[in-house]
């Protein structure tokens, strides 16, 4: 399976990454892509920038290990993870994610899988400006209840479903 | 070993990293924390409270009672909220 992860400054092209991962395949039925952008406000109140810090070696050897996670849990063509760091404004893209697969319940659960993954498990931090000045973004409890969803079942299907 | 901190740790204890040899018998993360908190009012400040506060060894995700015998780099951060 190829699978591309980026750890860099620069933007992104989600069309390019695709294409990439596609160009010549005729395996691939379903491509999935997320693309995290940064929101102009936060808490209610409007957001002039946001800084993401990270911790590059774990960063990418976490990323890598969800990755490899991913591959175990569902049968993927194709992965590529891009995460931006460094300052960012209202609109600027954050994070991408892209999987390739045989049939598109595969690809869906694995990009809400990583996400999931990258949100509570991936070292990085936002931290954020505003009218009021910098405050570091605190973890939400509802995205390591999306997280631990996957732990519980495997595929990540809920039992109610 | 080394220790690096992020985020508001880095930020409370000033510096992103250094090189710290712990006595005998701190033996675990918790134990290693707890020995920092000693060490001056900005270390108090950063592990005040160690529950919220996560850990890597070797850029590896671990618990607070893991042993930190034998690791070379140890990572104290908040939460993380990437994505």
């Amino acid at each position: 399976m190829c699978a591309t992860i980026r750890l860099q400054r620069e933007p992104f092209d989600a069309a390019r990454e695709v294409a990439r991962l596609t160009r010549g395949r005729t395996d691939i039925g379903a491509v999935v892509t997320f693309t995290g952008i940064c929101r102009g406000e936060e808490a209610g109140a409007p957001l002039l920038a946001m800084t993401l810090e990270h911790y590059p070696e774990m960063a990418q050897a976490e990323v890598a290990r969800h990755v490899q996670e991913a591959e175990k849990r569902w049968p993927l063509r194709g992965v590529c993870v891009v995460h931006r760091f460094g300052r960012l404004c209202p609109g600027d893209e954050i994070v991408l994610v892209v999987t390739t697969a045989a049939h598109r319940q595969d690809a869906f659960a694995a990009a809400e899988f990583l996400m999931d993954y990258l949100k509570t498990r991936a070292p990085f931090w936002k931290e954020v400006e505003s009218a009021r000045g910098k405050t570091w973004v605190d973890a939400k409890q509802t995205d390591d209840a999306l997280a631990e969803r996957w732990a519980a079942e495997p595929n990540g299907r809920q039992a109610a479903e | 070993m080394k220790l690096r901190y992020f985020a508001w740790v880095r930020e409370r204890i000033g510096k992103p990293e250094e090189e710290i040899e712990p006595p005998a018998g701190v033996g675990t993360v918790a134990d290693l924390m707890n020995w920092l908190t000693g060490r001056g009012e900005e270390y108090a400040h950063a592990f005040g409270n160690p529950k919220v506060i996560r850990a890597a060894i070797d850029q590896t995700h671990v618990k607070s009672d893991a042993t930190i015998v034998g690791a070379r780099e140890i990572a104290f951060f908040p939460p993380m909220t990437g994505g």
